[in-house]
């Protein structure tokens, strides 16, 4: 538990430290939600009322940019073979990595997002839907990632190929994550069943990446 | 560290013999057979120089004493047998320094620390290697050198019984060098045992030498 908490601060550090990494994707995240509206047009009904869905859409995206660094530096600086070697099963590093990587880009999203969606004009019911539902369904989106990014470090690459393998995976997550934040406001009883299943998928992740993704890591020990 | 060779906390003492033992060891890497029909034995207080032209396999086989990579044939025993992971009984030191550059020398060492559950041994090891005057500086600023002294300085975080060095002394100066001998000859005299690839003369004078050639 211990260890898993030092390699989950470190990895948050890090992520916050080299050249702001995790402030690129927030950046991203204010840059996709401002820009939407330019292309939709100025209908303020129709923008309030996709503003969950571009909200997703951005939080989604802006987790994408931070996975390359997930494992890719501990790969080319070698603490990788230090971290496969520490007393601690590589899933559960696996667990600690996403938690801290989570930390440090997943967590300002969730905090960033009531400000933008008010700026979308999004109502302060759905606003707070959405927050909640990206607090939920962020975790998945960087566990699912961390497969990826796993997949991409064993193979040498990085980049757009994390995008590509990830991408396909997270749309059962952005598909009731966005639901279930357009729900609150239009049927606030719908909420309810997409909400349980971003749950469901998110606990789900939590169980089935650390493991991919530890195997990831350990077919491409070379 | 003499002063510290009274811990035995992790079974590097005297008390309990120790052997790292490998029979008919072979690697295939990239579809090329590097190692084939390879055996030798390490006990207690030895050094294995492991030698070799480049792609004679040395790395290799560090990393599969090490456990990072499987052999596709043979067997590899660390005696006396032990519930614990591999990865807890030994140090390994590959060609590369496994440090991050955003952070000082002493965040990095710190992390590995507390990860080994270590505290209280960054100072020891900093001043073990000279490294006291660098310890707030980032890694970024380090010259090589310098950055494989803190790579060094981590074999003295946590006492383990193997180590495993891959070229340790590339890029250090003298001064370093000598800092690893003494290194060496303090473990391998605290009961550890220690496999070193180099083709420069080994610091310390090695029990015996495994020669690999390429084929």
């Amino acid at each position: 538990m211990i260890a898993m908490r030092v390699i989950a601060v470190q990895t948050a550090t890090l992520a916050l430290r080299s050249g702001g990494g995790a402030f690129v994707g927030l950046v991203f995240f204010l840059a996709v939600v401002t820009v939407v509206p330019f292309g939709v047009g100025p209908d303020l009904a129709l923008i309030s009322r996709i503003g969950p869905a571009i909200l997703w859409i951005g939080a989604l995206l802006a987790t994408l940019l931070g996975l390359d660094r997930l494992f890719g530096e501990d790969r080319a600086d070698g603490s990788l073979d230090l971290l496969v070697l520490a007393d601690l099963p590589l899933e559960l590093v696996v667990v600690a990595k996403c938690a801290g990587a989570w930390l440090a880009t997943g967590l300002p999203l969730v905090v960033m997002t009531p400000v933008l969606g008010a700026l979308l004009g999004v109502e302060p019911p759905a606003l707070a839907a959405t927050a909640l539902t990206l607090l939920v369904g962020t975790p998945a989106l960087t566990l699912i990632g961390a497969i990826g990014a796993a997949l991409a470090t064993a193979l040498g690459r990085g980049g757009v190929l994390i995008a590509v393998l990830v991408l396909p995976l997270t749309i059962p997550v952005l598909i009731f994550g966005a639901s279930a934040a357009a729900a609150a406001s239009a049927e606030p009883a719908g909420f309810s069943a997409p909400f349980l299943i971003l749950v469901a998928l998110t606990l789900i992740s939590a169980v089935v990446a650390p493991i991919t993704a530890a195997a990831a890591l350990r077919a491409g020990l070379d | 560290m003499p002063d510290d060779q009274d811990r035995d906390d992790t079974g590097a003492g005297a008390s309990r013999p120790i052997r790292l033992t490998a029979s008919d060891l072979s690697a295939v890497r990239g579809g090329r057979r590097v190692l084939a029909g390879l055996s030798f034995t390490v006990a207690t207080g030895e050094l294995l120089a492991v030698t070799g032209p480049n792609g004679a396999g040395k790395s290799t086989l560090l990393r599969l004493i090490a456990g990072l990579l499987r052999p596709v044939g043979g067997q590899i025993s660390f005696a006396p047998a032990s519930e614990e992971r591999i990865g807890g009984r030994l140090h390994y030191l590959g060609h590369l320094d496994g440090l991050k550059v955003t952070l000082s020398v002493r965040q990095n060492l710190q992390f590995w620390a507390d990860l080994w559950s270590s505290p209280g041994t960054v100072d020891k090891a900093l001043e073990a290697l000279g490294l006291t005057r660098l310890a707030t500086f980032p890694v970024a600023v380090l010259s090589a050198g310098q950055r494989r002294r803190t790579a060094l300085a981590r074999l003295l975080l946590i006492r383990r019984p193997l180590w495993l060095l891959d070229e340790p002394a590339t890029g250090v100066d003298k001064a370093a060098e000598a800092m690893l001998g003494e290194m060496l000859r303090a473990h391998l005299g605290a009961g550890g045992l220690a496999v070193v690839a180099t083709h420069l003369d080994p610091p310390v004078k090695p029990a015996a030498t495994l020669a690999l050639g390429a084929e």
